[in-house]
């Protein structure tokens, strides 16, 4: 990726960096595309309160379920944003939960499924003005 | 944090079987670190919600892990399949160590 521009004390994760978490979480296995849809605005209105859903096609049976969902940004100051952790018993796999975003940048859904399968999905949400603080 | 009152809403009657959602809210400021003091410029320390666990009649139903991109007042909703009547426990913990918690009666009649 191209070297930060930032002033040098900022912190700032990168595309790299949020590969980098996906591997260490499902190793050499590479993320198929499909299954999760990620619902979020285009443009942020509110940066420090972006509201997005994610659903992962799923049975949801104890055979084949969705065991988690990690979610990414690779604009804001670390790559992070949550990990959500199901079973069976939760008959879908679907939720929601409201971020804040310090820029445009890319959000990153990583499903892991129960055989061991992984899907990935990528979203551009544009950002004018940062919620991070500072 | 003083006075974190978590809320829950969960439908008041549900059937066997049938799938619902939960919907929870924490008011909680959700302090990044990242946040420059104005006085002395130094960032003010991280405090976050980092993690959430949820049981249904003690089953787990949700363990989710929170990082600094998670708002202030940090809302969240998933799913979960009716099985039978009882309680559905909700725990927030806090960088400082503290737990939140809240429990609401799940009605299968």
């Amino acid at each position: 990726m191209v070297a930060l521009t930032l002033a040098p004390m900022s912190v700032q994760a990168t595309p790299s960096m949020v590969e980098a978490e996906i591997k260490k979480l499902i190793g050499d296995t590479k993320p198929a595309d499909g299954l999760i849809k990620l619902t979020l605005p285009a443009i942020a209105e509110n940066a420090s309160v972006v509201p997005m859903r994610v659903k992962v096609k799923s049975p949801m049976t104890p055979d084949d379920y969705v065991k988690a969902v990690h979610l990414f940004a690779d604009g804001n100051p670390l790559p992070g944003v949550a990990s959500y952790r199901f079973g069976p018993q939760n008959g879908r796999a679907e939720f929601s939960l409201r971020i804040r975003l310090a820029k445009t940048q890319k959000i990153v859904a990583l499903a892991e499924m129960s055989d061991g399968r992984a899907f990935i999905s990528r979203r551009e949400i544009k950002v004018t003005l940062g919620g991070c603080g500072g | 944090m003083a006075n974190i009152k978590p809320r829950v809403r969960v439908r008041k009657k549900l059937k066997q079987g049938e799938l619902f959602e939960v919907k929870t809210i924490v008011e909680h400021d959700m302090e990044t670190g990242q946040r420059p003091d104005k006085k002395t410029g130094k960032k003010i320390p991280r405090e976050i919600i980092n993690k959430v666990r949820v049981t249904y009649n003690g089953e787990l139903v949700l363990d989710a892990d929170w990082h600094p991109a998670v708002s202030a007042n940090p809302f969240t909703s998933f799913f979960v399949t009716a099985k039978e009547s009882g309680t559905m426990d909700f725990t927030w913990t806090d960088d400082n160590g503290a737990d939140y918690k809240k429990s609401v009666k799940i009605n299968v009649p």
